[in-house]
């Protein structure tokens, strides 16, 4: 009953905030929001740009590329030095070359991978003047991109696509930075720890027990963390951990914030593209994947675990509890699972390697329909335009006409771009995956024996892959091996399909808007949804199907075996 | 090419100051000024509520286990049992959670021995009592976790079992708002209303 009532609430929550928020967004990227501006020109002044001068896809895509690097070798040197930084209060030494470059990375494709314990690894100022800055500034970057992208629908015969730095400021200052804030003093007066003061140690008198207690500036990390679709903690934990995740209350507000701008976003793609039925039309193809996953998930979770089974606890009414808070519930946590794997939040309230097998799958294939349903602040909505121009692709065959989206023609050059977005993620995930388990380094990763130690490694390329970022966490990461491969599994996963997002937003702008007729293929009816659908499923299904059967679906099916 | 590095430098230095710097000490300021309970740890006399402790002793009701195995004494790994919850994936200070699989030999064998653990001291363990929090520190019980361990506390205390089961109602706290995720008990706080209950029981 509780569960419903968590349902109710959210479907109610993101509701009005695609409305609210989906139209709030369109007039921050077309400029009409300056309460900020005080702040938002002089930043412009400093870094010699305005509004006014538009840049090409090309010049775009330059400066976003030229300033992720930037980003990474930021990062990089702020984890590389922080011995020597203050607020250190552990005096936590240098991370080690290999870890860093792979934590920088992940930071900055909006990954959040981590092959770390934050509480052990990181000092303060690395936590919030290095990983936290990337968790505002790599999903602006990626709803930057993604307006580009809706741009290219919105505009004709234009030779210029925005301005990057306008698009990433006005996102920072506006959206993300103020709704980050307001969550953060909801976390920490629920319970989430907020001081730049050291671990403290405590005795209980009680129970004669001396603990040492981490602390660290971790509630206001923890809103930007779900909002920006980031996914990276502070402690090891995640979200499971009571100082990033204290209650009930803070965990459905962490829902709430990984879904509400990826699905917000498709509001404001209707909004300016000038035809809100377009936009719902996207929303429906997520809602309804997204919804199914939820329902699927949720179910084999409330199902007991069967290792407690085998030791002897047979009924087990309260789901699969190994690895979940008591605080949560095994639904609640499958569905937290389930936000942050159909987004690229990667968050974790619970231990998900210790998922019952098909929940871990429900988890696993979340992800490999390439984090559209709805997926990660920007990352989402570009991602499933790609697959909607191939859709309308197949649609325009199935007829046998030209095929158009929006009034845009859609033509050869289109349809190669989509395709190459569409398959990078399957093929980097795949051939990576098939490296990973036919070497040594690679098979000394997994913790559990047998389908389940094979699915540790399938989740982590998949993970990564997708810039998802969430762990069969029993894999250990933080080897040469995995820190390399991991990282150009990120980098592939970001830029390999942000640029011919990019380019095929500069090529939809240059074109004419073609008037509809009779004969049009219609893209904002239940058809088309059903059509989108169709090539998520199918794209994700195919390739994926034989991997996925050799790790969760072997697991699930060999009945009564452990390993 | 050198515009975009310029710029990406400006931002680069502009991102640090403010979402870093301004950001993390703002919050850490409206933290501090009406939320210093909370964002300090949550810290009392005894601990803090927000963390597990283990409970080794029959007289206190106990928590759920470690993801050490039962109750963190792993002597072979140097890891003193009920002293720090803070351990997981052996590294001491590090919270996190066991991570076998459903179908992990480890877990079974496992959960057998946090069984027999509970057989020993009389209790009848419920699922939660018997396998690891996502944390490693779950400070939480179900009040049905927490009524299981009624005889044994009962045994060592000499605290009736209605008088524990009254106590377990009051500390008990329903589902968040009525509706938000399970009802829970908080160990500590449920054994410092214990506490008060066996000092002022009349002799």
């Amino acid at each position: 009953m509780g569960f419903t009532w968590t349902i109710v609430t959210l479907v109610v929550a993101l509701a009005i905030t695609w409305r609210y928020l989906g139209s709030y967004m369109a007039s921050v990227f077309e400029g009409r929001v300056h309460f900020l501006g005080w702040l938002e020109r002089p930043i412009y002044r400093v870094l010699g740009t305005s509004p006014e001068h538009e840049q090409t896809w090309k010049r775009y895509a330059g400066a976003m590329i030229v300033f992720s690097a930037v980003s990474i070798s930021v990062t990089y040197l702020i984890v590389r030095i922080q011995g020597s930084l203050p607020f250190n209060p552990q005096h936590l030494g240098a991370v080690a070359p290999a870890l860093s470059f792979n934590t920088a990375v992940s930071f900055v494709t909006n990954t959040n991978w981590q092959n770390y314990g934050g509480e052990t690894t990181m000092s303060y100022f690395s936590q919030f003047g290095a990983l936290a800055v990337q968790q505002f500034v790599s999903p602006a970057v990626g709803i930057a991109v993604a307006i580009v992208l809706v741009r290219g629908f919105a505009r004709r015969e234009s030779s210029t696509v925005g301005n990057f730095w306008v698009d990433i400021t006005r996102c920072l200052l506006y959206i993300l930075t103020p709704i980050a804030f307001l969550a953060g003093i909801v976390f920490v007066a629920q319970g989430a720890v907020q001081t730049l003061a050291g671990p403290v140690v405590v005795h209980d008198a009680l129970n004669r027990v001396t603990q040492t207690i981490p602390r660290g500036p971790i509630g206001f990390m923890e809103a930007i963390k779900q909002l920006g679709t980031n996914g990276g903690g502070f402690l090891n934990a995640n979200s499971a951990a009571p100082f990033e995740n204290p209650t009930a209350l803070t965990n459905w507000l962490s829902i709430y914030l990984m879904l509400a701008i990826p699905f917000a976003l498709t509001y404001t793609f209707g909004k300016m593209v000038g035809s809100v039925r377009h936009g719902a039309a996207l929303l429906a193809a997520m809602v309804l994947i997204f919804g199914a996953w939820v329902g699927f998930t949720s179910y084999a979770e409330h199902q007991g675990n069967p290792a407690v089974a085998a030791a002897g606890i047979k009924h087990q009414p309260s789901g699969n509890m190994e690895g979940k808070e008591v605080r949560f519930g095994d639904t609640s946590s499958a569905l937290f699972g389930v936000a942050a794997t159909n987004t690229s939040t990667g968050a974790a309230n619970a231990s998900y390697d210790s998922f019952t097998p098909m929940g871990g799958f429900g988890l696993l294939t979340g992800m490999m329909l390439g984090e559209v349903t709805p997926g990660g602040d920007g990352s989402g909505l570009y991602t499933l335009l790609v697959y909607a121009i191939i859709a309308v692709f197949i649609g325009g065959l199935m007829i046998g006409r030209t095929p158009e989206y929006l009034g845009k023609k859609i033509q050869a050059k289109e349809v190669k771009l989509a395709g190459m977005a569409a398959l990078i993620m399957p093929l980097t995930v795949l051939i990576i995956t098939a490296i990973a388990v036919s070497t040594h380094a690679g098979r000394a990763g997994p913790l559990n024996a047998g389908p389940h130690g094979f699915t540790e490694i399938l989740y982590a390329i998949t993970s990564q892959g997708n810039n998802n970022g969430s762990a069969f966490a029993g894999l250990t990461g933080n080897t040469a091996f995995y820190n390399v491969i991991g990282a150009i599994d990120m980098i592939l996963g970001r830029f390999a399909i942000m640029i011919p997002a990019l380019a095929l937003g500069g090529a939809l702008a240059a074109k004419k808007v073609v008037p509809t007729s009779l004969g049009t293929f219609r893209t904002d009816n239940p058809m088309f949804v059903g059509l989108v659908i169709g090539v998520i499923v199918i794209i994700g299904g195919l390739t994926f199907f034989p991997a996925v059967s050799l790790g969760p679906i072997v697991e699930q099916l060999s009945h009564g075996r452990f390993f | 090419m050198i515009a975009h590095l310029r710029r990406s430098l400006i931002f680069a230095l502009i991102s640090l100051v403010l979402f870093g710097f301004v950001y993390a000490l703002a919050g850490t300021g409206v933290a501090q000024l009406f939320f210093y309970h909370q964002a300090n740890g949550s810290i009392g006399t005894n601990g803090s509520t927000m963390i597990g402790q283990n409970w080794a002793s029959s007289r206190w009701f106990h928590g759920r286990p470690d993801d050490m195995g039962p109750y963190a004494a792993n002597p072979k790994k140097g890891i003193p049992g009920g002293d720090n919850p803070l351990v997981a994936n052996g590294i001491h200070g590090e919270s996190g959670a066991t991570n076998l699989g459903p179908r992990s030999k480890v877990l079974v064998a496992n959960t057998k021995a946090l069984i027999a653990y509970w057989h020993k001291l009389g209790v009848n363990p419920t699922p939660d009592l018997v396998t690891t929090s996502g944390s490693g520190y779950d400070p939480d019980i179900t009040p049905q976790d927490a009524i299981v361990q009624i005889p044994m506390v009962s045994r060592a205390t000499g605290v009736t079992p209605a008088a524990l089961k009254r106590l377990i109602a009051e500390y008990s706290r329903g589902p968040q708002f009525g509706f938000l995720g399970s009802s829970t008990v908080n160990v500590l706080k449920l054994n410092e209303g214990l506490a008060r209950l066996v000092n002022h029981r009349p002799r």
